[in-house]
């Protein structure tokens, strides 16, 4: 493909997630309260989207990802909440 | 188009899924034991669900003219019961030998505790004493970095032959770490998390498709039994051709899960 056919094949779907993506911190940053992991994960990883460097999809997951390699003592949630909690940014 | 459903858990979907993936071109489903959604409580109950898997859910396919194939294990979301899980392991051998097993799988790890660890450690040794092949599942979401570092470590630490294992739910951050390892991988095309057509296609030219595959994974959440046959037709569009299209939707599958004697297609 082209830079112009992969425009053409997927700007519009990106266009409207972009705006999704604003109008989802529009909405939160509405509310009143602050930021937890998840929202401090999420502007880290934004950061990520006008580097230069290519394998942003990559640099964006890692950022959401728990970085340590030390096992749990135990699993107490099954759950996955989409950032690592002890994220501090 | 013709395709291989390489990881669904038809046991939770209803009979039109069977009809639609047949008329878009399914040749072959295999479905890995999974987590019910609900914690079973008894041996008993999986060996319930091992029959269900081995007799009835072959019949059900073979209704619509579909071969059926599954994958045996206790799920890691319910490997903190450690003592029902050593005993779920030890049933395991009773139904290795039927007609559909492919082999262990999907073991794994959910939250990367030690539990299930050992648990998945287990399997591990299992599928080396019966022969079998593996298929692993990786964490979700923040856990799946960290849980495939730890799974690559584990396998590569009881010298498991990579070729005979496939490492599924991989994404831009995790694909390179088990192609390069030498790992079989599979993409999960999920419509929220996971993965979605467009960035699996980017991983496949990324990446190359010699030892990938991608499924539907499609169980009793939002997932589309559909998804492989739907991103083939995007490949389309993006050019790929028709040869290209069918070595990585049937011919890779036919080829990793060749090297279990039971995966025969007429």
């Amino acid at each position: 493909m082209t830079r112009e056919e992969a425009l053409n094949l997927y700007f519009l779907d990106a266009r409207a997630r972009l705006i999704d993506l604003a109008a989802f911190l529009d909405r939160v940053e509405r509310c009143p309260g602050e930021d937890d992991f998840r929202l401090r994960s999420f502007r880290a990883a934004l950061r990520h989207l006008s580097e230069a460097k290519t394998e942003k999809a990559r640099a964006v997951l890692t950022t959401l990802s728990d970085p340590t390699m030390e096992p749990l003592p135990a699993a107490t949630t099954k759950g996955a909440t989409g950032a690592w909690p002890q994220f501090k940014g | 188009m013709r395709y291989i459903e390489p990881h669904a858990h038809m046991v939770s979907r209803v009979t039109d899924d069977y009809v639609a993936m047949v008329t878009a071109g399914c040749r072959a489903v295999c479905e890995p034991a999974f987590w019910a959604g609900f914690d079973r409580n008894s041996v008993e109950g999986f060996r319930s669900y091992f029959a269900q898997l081995t007799e009835h859910e072959p019949k059900r396919a073979a209704n619509f003219g579909l071969p059926h194939f599954c994958w045996l294990c206790i799920n890691p979301k319910e490997a903190e019961d450690t003592k029902l899980a050593e005993e779920v392991i030890a049933i395991i051998p009773e139904f290795i030998d039927r007609p559909n097993v492919l082999g262990i799988g999907e073991i794994g790890l959910n939250k990367n505790s030690r539990n299930e660890i050992s648990v998945f450690e287990q399997h591990v040794d299992l599928a080396r004493r019966l022969n079998q092949l593996i298929l692993v599942h990786t964490p979700h979401l923040e856990d799946k970095l960290k849980g495939t570092r730890l799974i690559i470590g584990l396998l590569k630490n009881q010298q498991f032959d990579p070729g005979r294992v496939l490492i599924d739910h991989v994404e831009e951050h995790t694909a390179p770490l088990v192609l390069e390892a030498g790992f079989w991988a599979g993409i999960t095309l999920y419509p929220q998390s996971k993965c979605t057509p467009p960035r699996a296609i980017d991983m496949i030219e990324r990446y190359g498709g010699e030892r990938l595959w991608m499924n539907c994974a499609c169980d009793w959440g939002p997932s589309d039994p559909l998804s492989v046959p739907k991103t083939a037709i995007e490949m389309r569009k993006r050019g790929h051709t028709e040869d290209a299209i069918d070595f990585l939707i049937y011919r890779n599958p036919c080829r990793f899960l060749g090297q279990s004697p039971v995966f025969e297609l007429s």
